[in-house]
């Protein structure tokens, strides 16, 4: 309905008429209730209490069955819970019971984390059901309905008042879920200590604002009930699967030495008022409550924190769809954005690596012509050098020629000075070794050439290389 | 016949056969002492089984603090001490409450001022008897402590474990089931069975009863197997008299019967008032000196003579007491100091080793 529509029909007068006859439209309840005999109804209850109070007892009571279930061990490392789902019938109405269990709540010496995973588990129901009709194509008839209708607080039967743990649990969850707080094992507390415990808990609760579920008094059929029962609370219950035959009758009870206990005997603990209540008179006021209170504030949470709102500054109501649009194109520029901010730095990126890389480029360009410089520079020098040596040789040869020819020209001469001085020499070894070292000088500068022995006796050079002739002792 | 009467008669009689008449006449004009330590959580009934004890209201004008103040509660030590006569037989007794344990939400290490208020007494005591006037020394030792486990759950939790663990070793403890009247026979044996395996699984070592000797007669042998086969006590407490069975007694009064605190089929009050205060009373006192004290004694002076050695300092005529638990930076402090000594000895034996080598 468009905004304007509302407004004419609330501005209308509504008139009472009386009828004519009978219509028969009194018998709308009757089709209410029997549509949903035939869907069947969906309960789900949450206990809450340390290992070894008794919550699988006190289900396997209220429902008259047994529930498997194994003992839990009080080592845990942390809690976690166990949602177990049943299906009951009782004449023809059928019930979908989901049971879930804290394990290991209030084992740990460290306990500041323990109400976590419990509210987790809320919230994730609260969200699978938000998740379902937010969907297109939704079948919210079908749909198994696991949110946590009420939540059984299971207080330990100290006498004093409630553990630091059940405050601070019970603070976190009141928001959430229905919350009942039950004191277990009642039959550990005689009635005058008990009548003392309940008004302390009951106390301590308003005291740290902790709001439990206050049993609907604007009904009338059932406002009186509810009201006494509302004074009650806690509810002090004694859960027993075992029978004790007790007069004529077998009832469900604990034998003790002293005395038996009988669950159902409204003078021992509250088990029936608990029963009444809980299953009896005001189940279907919990679903109620959980759906139009409890959800809805999770609900509104949720969707403010995405950015919903139910009016604009103007005041003027919003509509779902426009501000889902306005999201929606919110995001995508969002997403364009954020895409141009990427594909710009990735240019970014890309230029600067061009730009390093063409530095490096150069760089080794400049290398490359400083070596081959310097390759040219050596390859110069190496050059010179070569030349300067062939000068050398040249100069050498040209000399060397010129002594061939200077000795050549003068062979005689040569060898008479040779023949006298080699006679002188057995007699005057003093001249003789000034002549040797002539004759040393001499071979060791002219190549040896001689063909015969009589030319190397003529040659004294030839002489000196061959080693006939060696000065002795005169060095 | 009188004892003289009795010389007179047989000459081989020597008199010595009265020491237990004169033991029994000097402990009367002494008188006894006793410290026993309660624990548990708070709403256990710990403080109605002491005065259902003693038969006194020890807790007259208590305060119990409210669940948001006990969130982050601290656990405090309360010594509550009263004297007490019995047929000319005086006895201090000395009640250590123990009140905030395991209360807040977070209980890591709440033993530890427990813990630390045993090793004082220790401490006390030895610095007491290490000293030169030993007439009056005042023995503030806890003799027993008394454990009080909460029968809701299927056994032994993790802090009772860690509880008794930090505890075994220097006091006696004894675990009870507490407010035993909210579980059947049956129940109740299942619970002590299980606590009993879970004690011996975690290798907890609570105080065992001496054996009898072998020429006591066999009601009493019997007796005492009962008793121990009986552990742990499931006891139940009661402030107020009831009327049962034509007599008044201590009890709890329900819409379904009577409890009464005294009867043996309705819980193991008895079992455990006769073991603490009539038959074992002293033995918890001997072992806590002949054991627990020794231990402490002895750790001590073994970390001081280590301390000592380390240090290399001459021995004190009176010994320097390490702090009992010392907190953790100072501890920090001293090791550091410790380690930095030995690396200058190091270093010195090395210069010298270094010396002596040039020498030679």
């Amino acid at each position: 309905m468009a905004a304007t529509d509302v407004d004419v029909f609330s501005n209308e007068e509504k008139r009472n008429l009386s009828l004519g006859g009978h219509v028969g439209f009194d018998s709308l309840p009757d089709q209410l209730v029997s549509k949903s005999v035939t869907q069947g109804f969906c309960f789900n209850i949450l206990c809450v209490g340390e290992t070894g109070i008794g919550k699988s007892t006190l289900m396997n009571t209220l429902f008259n069955t047994m529930f498997e279930n194994e003992e839990a061990s009080h080592y845990q490392n942390g809690v976690y819970l166990r949602p177990r789902t049943y299906d009951l019938q009782e004449s023809n109405v059928h019930l979908k019971l989901t049971i879930v269990d804290t394990v290991g709540f209030g084992d740990q010496i460290n306990k500041e984390d323990s109400y976590k995973p419990i509210v987790d588990y809320i919230d994730t129901q609260f969200e699978n059901y938000l998740q379902e009709e937010l969907k297109i194509k939704r079948s919210l008839f079908n749909y198994h309905d696991t949110r946590i209708h009420i939540c059984l607080y299971f207080i330990a039967p100290t006498g004093h008042s409630l553990k630091s743990l059940d405050l601070v649990t019970m603070k976190k969850l009141d928001s959430k879920v229905n919350i009942i707080p039950i004191i277990a094992k009642a039959d550990t507390i005689s009635k005058s200590e008990l009548h003392k415990f309940k008004i302390k808990i009951m106390s301590e609760l308003v005291s740290n604002g902790v709001q439990i579920y206050q049993f609907p008094t604007d009904d009338e059929a059932v406002s009186e009930i509810n009201a006494s029962m509302n004074a009650h609370l806690p509810f002090a219950v004694v859960g027993s699967v075992e029978e004790v035959k007790v007069g004529n009758k077998t009832v469900r009870a604990r034998q003790y030495p002293w005395g038996v206990v009988q669950v159902e005997n409204e003078s021992h603990c509250d088990f029936v008022k608990l029963r009444e209540m809980l299953i009896r008179v005001n189940m279907e006021d919990l679903r109620e409550q959980t759906h139009a209170r409890h959800y809805e504030l999770y609900r509104r949470c949720k969707l403010e924190e995405m950015g919903f709102k139910d009016t604009d500054p103007d005041s003027q109501p919003f509509s779902l769809q426009e501000t889902y649009e306005a999201k929606r194109k919110e995001f995508l520029g969002d997403l364009q954005r954020k895409e141009e901010e990427m594909r710009q730095m990735f240019v970014n990126k890309v230029k600067e690596t061009e730009a390093e890389l063409k530095e490096k480029e150069r760089e080794l360009h400049d290398k490359f012509e400083q070596l081959k410089r310097m390759h040219q520079e050596e390859k110069r020098k190496v050059e010179e050098k070569r030349r300067d040596l062939e000068e050398e040789m040249n100069a050498f040869n040209r000399k060397k020629v010129a002594a061939e020819t200077l000795s050549l020209s003068q062979p005689l001469k040569k060898d008479k000075d040779k023949k006298n001085r080699s006679v002188k020499t057995e007699n005057q070894s003093g001249v003789s070794a000034s002549s040797s070292k002539v004759m040393m000088a001499k071979a060791s500068v002219e190549p040896l050439n001689c063909q015969s022995w009589w030319q190397a006796i003529q040659c004294c050079t030839c002489l000196v290389h061959n080693a006939t002739w060696k000065p002795e002792g005169l060095f | 016949l009188t004892s003289s009467a009795k010389l007179r008669s047989e000459k081989q009689y020597v008199g010595f056969a009265t020491l237990p008449n004169q033991v029994h006449r000097k402990s009367v004009k002494k008188g006894f002492d006793f410290t026993l330590m309660v624990a548990g959580e708070s709403g256990m009934g710990k403080s109605t089984l002491v005065n259902s004890l003693f038969l006194t209201d020890l807790y007259k004008d208590r305060k119990l603090l409210n669940a948001e103040e006990r969130i982050n509660q601290t656990v405090e030590i309360i010594k509550h001490t009263v004297d007490i006569e019995e047929k000319g037989v005086k006895l201090k007794l000395t009640i250590v409450d123990t009140p905030g344990f395991g209360d807040a939400v977070n209980n890591n290490e709440c033993w530890k001022p427990i813990t630390d208020y045993i090793d004082q007494q220790f401490e006390q005591y030895f610095r007491d008897e290490s000293g030169l006037n030993r007439k009056n020394i005042q023995d503030n030792r806890v003799h027993c402590c008394l454990y009080f486990i909460p029968p809701f759950g299927h056994g032994l939790r993790p802090v009772d474990v860690e509880f008794m663990k930090a505890l075994h070793e220097k006091v006696n403890i004894i675990p009870l089931i507490a407010k035993a009247d909210c579980l059947t026979p049956n129940e109740i044996k299942k619970l002590k069975d299980r606590i009993r395996e879970e004690i011996d699984k975690f290798g907890i070592k609570v105080y065992q009863f001496p054996e009898c000797d072998s020429d006591e007669d066999e009601e009493f042998k019997q007796l005492d197997k009962e008793l121990k086969e009986c552990t742990p006590f499931a006891v139940i407490g009661s402030n107020t008299v009831v009327e049962a069975r034509g007599q008044r007694v201590r009890g709890r009064l329900y819409p379904w019967g009577i409890v009464e605190v005294e009867n043996q089929s309705h819980c193991d009050f008895v079992k455990l008032r006769n073991m603490l205060i009539r038959s074992h009373m002293h033995d918890l006192k001997d072992v806590t000196c002949d054991v627990h004290y020794e231990n402490y004694r002895a750790q001590c002076i073994q970390e001081m003579t280590s301390k000592l050695a380390q240090d290399n300092r001459m021995e004190s005529p009176i010994p320097i007491l390490p702090l009992s638990t010392p907190d953790v930076d100072t501890e920090k402090l001293i090791k550091m100091k410790d380690e930095e000594l030995k690396r200058m000895q190091e270093m010195l034996n090395k210069m010298q080793q270094q010396m002596h080598e040039k020498d030679q």
